[in-house]
């Protein structure tokens, strides 16, 4: 680590003016805690994972907590990127079927070609990459409201899809690539399981838990966070003192496609083969889990901690209905008062914190 | 403090520049249309370091546009528009900055949301470590923020509390401020005293004030006539698009000034009002001499 040496400029500390004078008067530290994010959310998650403890008895074993763990991974590393375009002022409607346009072209262009996997993973994360850096480039230029530019780039992929799925290769599935060379090294990354204390955990578990700790980092301590911040909060004031607002905002709807991308390459090689009609609702999940992880709709505000909570509500939750042996359609029900509760705690610790 | 005396022609030409000191900015007949519309047309200015230039004019006058144009978020379309007497056209506001050209905006420039600190120094953040774990300098931020809060006499207990939690003419200074620590040589302030009551625009004065005589040269738009011949040495007024008048402090009166910004049937509402701004904030405004003295130490009172 090179830590730099203390700046010499530290001279003695500038005259005294009257301390806790005006509005700078210091806040409780309890208010300043409240003040965070993602504390809502984690008392939200604490207390579905406590009531689901207390009435599913099978949640308390290990392997049912794997399951709950990796259920929430496969929403959360999208959740992750998702939260993070939130805080910059946009949101992703692709974000859903863009997961299966990636796997898709994965899937497909290896097959069909013979080509080693990996060469289709590569091309698949360009492609994902690219469909991020369209509707970046297309929210910049037109400066139309993102919701309608991924609408369109929704609607467009969510078509192509099938379409190109049905040319390829006659059927609404891709082929079975789980003999191809590279399938094993591939699968070993994006979807192997590994065992702790004799429960198998999935592997993207670990790769959410890093990649939120990565988004944490990069958002509070990083020129880039500041930026993320700043451009949802008031691009035009960002700009004027210099921050590249389209380098900012065109960059974050390129990790929601290496998001994509990711989350598409885990269930190519775990299910060997792609449906190409899903994915469509599931970008309205990712955005409810940033929702509910504290992160404002209309930006400048989260964290990328509170929608790792905001995810493990939804698995918790998806899995917890089936263990509590009740009827699972009420998981979307339950999903929805969960949303408009953490809506509405968001709003009141917003206010009551930031109160002067 | 160099409140030079000019040219005694200067109501009618652009203000001579003093002996060997030329403009830090100038404008000379520059205008801008925005497809048929011709926002501004036939403006000079000069903004000399060490002294405020005060741009008047009511609304629609071209006083934004104006500004847009000095600090790069326009180009102008006419005329000709000088930094240290080289022509530029810049392409965007951070080759303005780059250049020490730095503006405060009406809407204050500031991020609600975020803290005092990292709006102090958003798009200017200092950095350690090198670059894949590249990061933010937190404890050198607060610190030189807080330094420099207090050069200008603003005292904030609490640096991570958000800017929208100040009262308007706080974030003002905090604008003021960052300006000042990022090497602004040539200050742009848009209406800053539009939003606040008379206090808090005496306290927004005064900081300008210091600004000016750490020898920055300072533009202040503003319409209240009042406010700008507290602190201006040199005003133009702006109406419809162009320039109404021209002439430094030594060659106008508070009431030519109010007559030139106002009609003769609103001057007496003016004139009243005048009264009553005199009345309350001139105690309120440091003199050249006290600032001199004060400027590195928070001054006496303020709001």
């Amino acid at each position: 680590m090179t830590q730099q040496a203390a700046p010499a400029a530290d001279t003695e500390p500038a005259p005294d003016g009257r301390p806790g004078g005006g509005p700078g008067a210091r806040r409780s530290p309890v208010l300043r805690l409240l003040a965070r994010p993602e504390v809502g959310v984690l008392l939200g998650a604490l207390a579905v994972l406590v009531f689901f403890l207390l009435t599913a008895p099978s949640v308390r074993q290990g392997s049912s907590m794997a399951t709950v763990l990796y259920q929430s991974s496969t929403i959360g590393i999208m959740a992750l990127p998702v939260a993070l375009l939130m805080i910059g002022g946009e949101f992703d409607l692709s974000a859903g079927v863009a997961v299966i346009t990636s796997a898709l072209t994965a899937s497909m262009l290896s097959y069909q070609l013979t080509l080693n996997v990996w060469t289709g993973v590569v091309v698949a994360l360009v492609v994902s990459l690219a469909v991020g850096a369209f509707n970046g480039w297309m929210l910049v230029k037109t400066g139309l409201p993102s919701f309608l530019v991924t609408l369109g780039t929704f609607l467009i992929l969510q078509g192509v899809n099938l379409a190109v799925t049905k040319l390829v290769t006659g059927n609404v599935a891709t082929d079975d690539i789980s003999d191809m060379d590279g399938f094993d090294q591939a699968k070993a990354l994006f979807a192997s399981s590994f065992d702790v204390g004799g429960v198998q955990v999935k592997i993207t578990v670990v790769w959410w838990l890093v990649f939120a700790a990565l988004a944490t980092w990069v958002l509070l301590r990083t020129k880039y966070g500041n930026w993320i911040f700043a451009v949802g909060g008031d691009k035009d004031s960002a700009r004027a003192v210099g921050v590249p607002v389209a380098f900012t905002k065109i960059s974050l709807f390129m990790l929601v496609g290496f998001g994509a991308w990711f989350v598409g390459m885990h269930q190519l090689f775990s299910f060997n083969t792609v449906q190409s009609g899903e994915g469509v609702g599931n970008e309205l999940i990712y955005i409810a889990a940033a929702v509910i992880g504290g992160c404002l709709l209309t930006g400048g505000y989260g964290s990328a901690v509170g929608p790792v909570f905001g995810a493990f509500m939804f698995g918790m939750v998806n899995q917890g209905i089936v263990y509590a042996g009740w009827n699972p359609d009420w998981f979307r029900a339950f999903l929805g008062v969960m949303l408009l509760g953490a809506v509405l705690i968001n709003l009141w610790v917003h206010r009551t914190a930031t109160r002067r | 403090m160099t409140t030079d005396k000019t040219a005694p022609h200067g109501a009618v030409l652009p203000e001579a520049p003093p002996e060997g000191e030329r403009p830090l900015v100038e404008l000379r007949g520059a205008g801008k249309s925005y497809g048929t519309v011709r926002a501004l047309h036939g403006v000079d200015l000069a903004v000399h370091a060490g002294q405020v230039t005060c741009v008047l004019g009511d609304n629609g006058a071209g006083k934004s546009t104006l500004i847009k144009i000095i600090s790069g978020l326009h180009q102008h379309t006419e005329g000709e528009f000088l930094v240290d007497g080289a022509p530029v056209r810049f392409t965007g506001p951070r080759e303005a900055l780059d250049r020490g050209i730095a503006a405060v905006y009406q809407d204050l420039a500031t991020v609600p949301l975020m803290p005092v600190w990292r709006n102090f120094f958003l798009g200017s953040e200092l950095t350690k470590g090198p670059w894949p774990v590249r990061r933010l300098d937190i404890a050198r931020m607060k610190r030189t923020a807080d330094e420099e809060l207090r050069a200008l006499g603003i005292v904030l207990d609490d640096l991570e509390q958000p800017v929208g939690t100040l009262s308007g003419g706080q974030r003002q200074c905090v604008a003021i401020a960052r300006a000042v620590h990022f090497g602004a040589r040539v200050l742009i302030l848009d209406e800053p005293t539009a939003a606040l009551g008379v206090k808090q625009s005496g306290v927004v004065l005064k900081y300008i004030a210091a600004a000016r005589d750490r020898g920055l040269g300072v533009v202040l738009i503003t319409h209240n006539p009042h406010h700008a011949y507290l602190v201006g040495d040199h005003f133009s007024v702006l109406r419809l698009g162009t320039s109404e008048l021209s002439a430094a402090r030594s060659e106008v009166s508070l009431e030519e000034l109010t007559h030139h910004m106002a009609g003769g049937a609103e001057l007496a509402a003016l004139k009243h009002e005048l009264a009553q701004v005199r009345g309350v904030d001139v105690e309120e405004l440091p003199d050249a001499a006290d600032v001199a003295d004060a400027a590195p130490a928070p001054g006496e009172g303020n709001g």
